[in-house]
């Protein structure tokens, strides 16, 4: 496969960002850090997490081998007009709360199917003040809110996040395409097909306890009841979901016993992901049967968190700190969790199997990876006496 | 593209919602095998046990459905990954048509690109359908009439967008159909370039 890629970029002079290149890394980290993923653009990909690009205000969203033909032959793609939705984050979130909570908690709210036809526009407050790395989380989830594109309306800290990256424009032509850029954001009339109100403020870290990632609690909370649900085949399904994750009803989620903790994936795997992880890590050791990896997104995020000695910060907590890729997101390259090992990670994706044949998946935002890491429970930062 | 018109046959009910496409095909086989290899292993996990043997208790394995040419499911059905290869896997063990709450966007449009007919219809009527089918009844699926019929239940009418209608039914290339316009598409480009220079130049 990678062969054959090599061979046919080379022919078809398709600029190739290899092993040895070091700028390589997920697509959905190295497009962004390069400056290559701009507001405006149309961004498609043969992977469904691109609709992280969104963050910039491109409308971005992953497609499949044929579209990616029809894409590279014709330089277009035809497209349905999507309805349209937007989420509005009001408030302000309370300390400790990341983005990866913001959009766990959204999901938790509407499920998985609440997106599905819509591209959704996230907005309000609590958007605004959440840096670009944040805002790459967030829209990271929007597949799995059903939306195939999320996006955020680019803003002064979309600007200066792009200004001097290499594949950004740069000098006058920067200035003008800034013009261009503000135009983008809805207009104050706008209409939307949906819209979805939610308070920040009330939002605590999330966890997942199930095998969708609308089975999302706070972190405080206890496993929900199948019971509760008046609906047979959901709760036949919500029972499912328990018998797999090998979890009972009522059990308080911040005491279950964990093996594995993994930071990183295209969800959380940048800079300020690890300097989060690192900050809640710092001075501890991780609990004696529980292996802990990090995989920073790219080799420039490795670079420059090893330039701030975070490496350091791991390695002497005794985490692992590995090569960048996708790694144990999608359970790639025997980058597995074993059959009934209990993985936190900071992924987007929990289905059965998804970290290899077995594995039960919690996803959480990097500060909680990281104290469930020291802890060997799922645990928030607070519980291992981090201030 | 292989056209769609009608089809019928046995209809394997797989009543779940947020069937995902890493449960479809895993990601080691998307690695390894190419497009017409991937029929055994559409729906491993649920399929097979460790040591390999089939899992009796799973539809797919069971009398008629073995020969299935329709899968009956629930809401978000092929959520998930944008893999093309879970449509391949269904489409290799011989289905051609899904009746579904709702669909992963993402897996509609692949199932669009390799003739496969996401249909979509309400809950209750997924519900009599698949109770009639889980019986080993045949279901008839017409795409020029837009009904699926059964004995029991005669037609029930289901919408499909117009544009992808007339694609399925005739198997066209969407490639070649865009390659008609493609001096429009040289058009657009050019005043594009005029207007956004820097999304075409770098640095």
């Amino acid at each position: 496969m990678v062969d054959t890629l090599r061979e046919q970029t080379t022919r078809m002079k398709i600029q190739r960002f290899d092993i040895e290149d070091g700028r390589q890394g997920i697509v959905h980290v190295i497009g962004p850090e390069m400056g290559l993923t701009l507001p405006g653009l149309v961004i498609v990909c043969g992977d469904s997490h691109t609709c992280t690009h969104g963050a910039f205000g491109a409308i971005a969203w992953g497609i499949g081998s044929s579209e990616l033909v029809h894409v590279l032959a014709t330089q277009t793609i035809r497209q349905r007009r999507p309805k349209t939705m937007r989420v509005n984050f009001n408030g302000t979130p309370s300390e400790g709360v990341a983005a990866k909570d913001l959009i766990l908690y959204l999901i938790g709210v509407l499920g998985t199917s609440a997106g599905i036809g819509y591209a959704v526009e996230f907005s309000g407050p609590a958007i605004r003040q959440l840096d670009m790395e944040g805002r790459m989380t967030l829209c990271n989830l929007s597949i799995e809110l059903g939306a195939k594109m999320g996006m955020i309306a680019p803003d002064e800290v979309t600007f200066a996040y792009l200004q001097g990256l290499e594949f950004a424009p740069r000098g006058e032509q920067f200035d003008l395409a800034v013009e261009s850029w503000k135009l983008l954001a809805s207009g104050a009339d706008a209409v939307f097909d949906k819209e979805v109100d939610i308070d920040v403020a009330a939002v605590k870290p999330q966890v997942t306890w199930g095998t969708s990632p609308e089975h999302a609690a706070s972190i405080d909370a206890t496993v929900p009841d199948p019971v509760a649900e008046s609906d047979l085949a959901r709760r036949a399904s919500l029972e499912g979901a328990l018998a797999y994750m090998q979890l009972e009803a009522g059990q308080p989620i911040d005491q279950i016993p964990i093996d594995h903790v993994f930071i990183g994936s295209c969800a959380n795997s940048r800079l300020s992901d690890l300097q989060s992880a690192a900050r809640v890590v710092k001075g501890r050791r991780i609990a004696p049967n529980v292996t802990g990896w990090i995989v920073p997104g790219s080799l420039k995020v490795k670079r420059q968190a090893e330039s701030e000695g975070l490496d350091r910060i791991f390695l002497d907590a005794g985490f692992e700190w590995r090569e960048p890729g996708c790694s144990m997101c999608v359970g790639a390259n025997g980058d597995l969790v074993g059959p009934g090992q209990r993985c936190v990670s900071t992924s987007n994706r929990n289905f059965v199997g998804r970290q290899g044949p077995g594995a039960l998946t919690h996803l959480a935002s990097p500060a909680v990876a990281a104290a469930s890491a020291i802890a060997g429970t799922i645990a928030c930062p607070e519980m291992i006496g981090y201030k | 593209m292989k056209a769609f018109t009608i089809c019928e046959g046995y209809a394997a009910p797989l009543m779940h919602d947020n069937i995902d496409t890493d449960l479809i095909i895993r990601i080691e086989r998307i690695a390894k095998l190419k497009r017409g290899e991937f029929a055994p292993w559409a729906f491993e996990a649920n399929r097979y046990f460790a040591d390999g043997a089939e899992d009796p208790s799973f539809v797919l394995n069971q009398v008629p459905f073995r020969k299935a040419q329709i899968l009956i499911s629930g809401a978000n059905f092929g959520c998930g990954s944008s893999r093309e290869m879970a449509v391949w896997s269904i489409e290799e063990f011989g289905i051609r048509c899904i009746i579904a709450q709702s669909y992963g966007d993402i897996f509609f449009g692949n199932c669009l690109q390799n003739g496969v007919l996401p249909i979509t219809l309400e809950q209750n009527q997924i519900n009599a359908l698949a109770k009639v089918a889980a019986s080993g009844a045949t279901v008839k699926v017409d795409l020029q009439t837009c009904t699926i019929s059964t004995v029991a239940t005669g037609a029930i009418s289901f919408a499909f967008p117009e544009a992808q209608r007339q694609a399925l039914l005739t198997g066209f290339d969407e490639v070649d159909q865009t390659l008609k316009i493609v001096s429009q598409i040289d058009r657009f480009q050019q005043e594009d370039r005029r207007v956004r220079p820097w999304v075409y130049t770098v640095g």
